[in-house]
């Protein structure tokens, strides 16, 4: 009896852009779509992932094809195209399914990629799901797995420690100046793609809060609630920077924003706590003398590029590190998966031989009624010993790995051999 | 007895800023448990060497050169201990290690002969004035270690090129944080140090000031530490320029230390 089938769904930032990822996102928080699931019949044990960059579904089931269609129709009904949906979701079964758990889990598919927060939004979906019952042995056991390959990754390869994109770059500049970034606040100028993965990024460090401003007060609005922040108008940004401690700056402006005397003035209001101004826009929003104030520390995106060469060498050789690990994790897991093939004719093999050993045995007391007890027991004891001993060699031929016979083959021939697959379940002890 | 104390603390230190400086090259956690051990039991053994130098002398163990520097060194080490039971500050480690090293090994070369202590100085003012004001040096020293490194990581932050020191060293706030927490202690201890020094001075000299050169760069010292911490507590005076003054600051500390005996001729001659 082949186990099921473990089917991963989902779309994430490099499959789907933002405009259909945003359709999908499950905005209701999990109870409701994770009860919906528990109603369909083709599904086994599930879970539900839904961050920012990516919504995945994974589910074990008998008939994949069925289950898919029953659980695409069951979350995503509705909120796009049939055809938009095939178009940009991807599948991944059993082993493929595993590996792409796992490289989630250790953030090699993130779109900041070593970034530590998705393991996090990992445990409390598998939290969710697995308070509402919706998972059970087999993936209680994967996810497990998933998170301890995660840990592996950060603490085997040095991919969290070191600066893998810009904005990456940007927050462990911050985190040199600042220390602990979960008292700080930070001010988004103008609203890009760049902008946001930084503010994204440091959302995940636990900064205090996120203030935006934008030409289009609706635009900074929008932006705004994304990170439970404020949003505010282009004018008031010189008394933004008297609170704030981060400043990432990205408009389309032609000129600049802010100039090193206003800066300066801002600083003796500041007490002289520092300040850390990123500017990310082209042309540049900054005047690039503010980075000569005490206290203040201005980076462009030329020296944030730099920043991310130095690491790169070093990023490249952790990514391939990473991935070992998780190939590694997959072939184990992948086996201890295979072997759960074999459980149920162990089972049955086990309860066969008591059965007939029992029977003898029980027929033999028959015949000696008057044998005391302790003997009795010995005779129970040799019994069951025998039966170990003999069955030994059977169990693991089934456990261990042959690398010349395929599981199903060994598994073959136990049955055929045992008679397990007999009508009755076996020959009867007779 | 309390000769090898001294000397296996000395070799316990020299081992400790050996695998500090390991640690600061390699960034192996394993290492800095194991520096942290060695410098642990090095202070441990200081601890003793002091306790059996009191009892041998007869009298507190700070008054010839060798006594004042070795234990100006295990001051640097309890604070550096004190700081480092609260706060995380990666690497501070090899930063003190070394100095400390460096004391201990001026005292290793300067004579160790217990000396008779002179009439004046037998008082129990000896102990708390002597002591509060090394203990004070101690937490300034530990400032002005913290302000070398803030300068030395403002520096590759600043100009954009990271070198050996941007992977190595704690953040800019840490660093002033230490900065902040060594001068709120040391300061008030230096105080206490000269407010007690003067007391002692009336009772044996009869009177509160002498202007004598050590007792004039004390005070130099302190109205240069009183400027830091005004110019920290009220304008907010932060970061480098705090870093500098605490540095600035220290070199005077020295100079009263060293420098005045050296040099300069007075009352407190025949103590270092």
């Amino acid at each position: 009896m082949p186990h099921d089938t473990i089917v991963l769904l989902g779309v994430n930032h490099k499959t789907t852009p933002l405009e259909i990822r945003e359709k999908l996102a499950l905005s209701s928080g999990y109870e409701e779509p994770l009860r919906a699931l528990g109603q369909l019949e083709a599904v086994g044990e599930y879970y539900l992932l839904s961050t920012c960059n990516r919504v995945e579904v994974l589910f074990t089931c008998q008939d994949v094809e069925r289950a898919r269609a029953q659980v695409l129709d069951q979350l995503f009904a509705g909120a796009v195209p049939d055809e938009v949906l095939d178009r940009h979701v991807y599948q991944h079964r059993d082993e493929a399914a595993v590996e792409h758990l796992f490289l989630v889990a250790a953030s090699l598919d993130s779109m900041i990629v070593g970034e530590a927060q998705i393991l996090g939004q990992l445990k409390e979906a598998y939290r969710h799901a697995a308070k509402s019952g919706c998972t059970g042995f087999l993936l209680n056991k994967l996810m497990h797995k998933a998170f301890s390959v995660a840990k592996r990754v950060r603490t085997e390869t040095r991919i969290g420690a070191s600066a893998v994109s810009i904005s990456y770059a940007a927050v462990e500049l911050a985190r040199k100046i600042f220390g602990d970034l979960k008292d700080k606040r930070v001010l988004l100028i103008g609203a890009g793609e760049m902008a946001e993965l930084a503010a994204e990024h440091l959302v995940g460090q636990g900064v205090a809060e996120v203030v935006v401003a934008n030409r289009t007060l609706e635009r900074a609005v929008n932006l705004a609630r994304c990170y439970d922040g404020r949003a505010v108008g282009l004018e008031e940004i010189l008394g933004q920077v008297q609170r704030v401690d981060i400043i990432i700056s990205s408009t389309g402006s032609p000129d600049l924003i802010l100039r090193k005397e206003e800066v300066r003035s801002v600083m003796r209001e500041r007490r002289n706590r520092p300040l850390f101004f990123i500017d990310i826009a082209v042309p540049r929003d900054l005047d690039p003398a503010i980075n000569d104030l005490a206290n203040v520390y201005l980076y462009d995106i030329d020296d944030l590029h730099n920043v991310v060469e130095m690491n790169r060498t070093e990023r490249d050789r952790e990514a391939v590190k990473a991935q070992r690990i998780v190939d590694e994790e997959r072939m184990k897991f992948s086996r201890w998966l295979e072997n759960m093939e074999s459980t149920p004719t162990i089972v049955q093999l086990r309860g066969h031989i008591d059965r007939i050993v029992l029977g003898e045995v029980a027929k033999t007391f028959g015949r000696l009624e008057e044998l005391p007890e302790e003997r009795r027991q010995a005779l129970e004891r040799m019994a069951a010993a025998i039966t170990g001993k003999m069955l030994y060699p059977t169990l693991q031929y089934l456990k261990n790995d042959h690398h010349c016979l395929p599981l199903e083959d060994r598994i073959n021939t136990v049955r055929t051999l045992f008679l397990l697959d007999d009508n009755h379940g076996g020959p009867e002890a007779s | 007895m309390s000769f090898f104390l001294f000397q296996a603390g000395l070799a316990a230190y020299l081992l400790a800023a050996a695998a500090y400086l390991v640690f600061f090259l390699t960034s192996r956690n394993e290492v800095r448990r194991i520096a942290h051990g060695i410098f642990l039991a090095a202070v441990l053994l200081h601890t003793v060497n002091i306790v059996a130098r009191y009892v041998e002398a007869g009298h507190t163990p700070i008054t010839s050169h060798h006594e004042t520097v070795s234990f100006f060194a295990w001051s640097l080490a309890v604070c550096y201990l004190s700081f480092r039971w609260r706060y995380t500050v990666k690497n501070l480690g090899v930063f003190v290690s070394v100095p400390v090293v460096a004391l201990m090994l001026v005292a290793a070369f300067s004579s160790r002969a217990i000396l008779p202590l002179a009439p004046a100085l037998q008082s129990w003012w000896l102990p708390v004035h002597a002591s509060v004001t090394l203990v004070a040096n101690g937490f300034l020293a530990l400032a002005c270690v913290g302000g070398i490194m803030y300068l030395l990581q403002e520096r590759e932050i600043k100009s954009k090129r990271f070198g050996l020191f941007y992977s190595r060293l704690p953040s800019l706030e840490t660093l002033d944080k230490l900065n902040h927490h060594c001068l709120s202690v040391g300061f008030p201890l230096l105080t206490l140090g000269l407010v007690t020094g003067s007391i002692w001075a009336k009772q044996a000299w009869g009177a509160y000031w002498h202007w004598d050169p050590k007792e004039t760069w004390s005070l130099v010292t302190w109205f240069l530490y009183a400027a830091v911490v005004h110019q920290r507590f009220t304008v907010g005076w932060r970061g480098r320029r705090a870093a500098i003054l605490s540095i600035i600051a220290f070199l005077s500390v020295l100079f009263t230390l060293w420098g005045v005996s050296f040099l300069l001729e007075g009352v407190h001659s025949y103590a270092a």
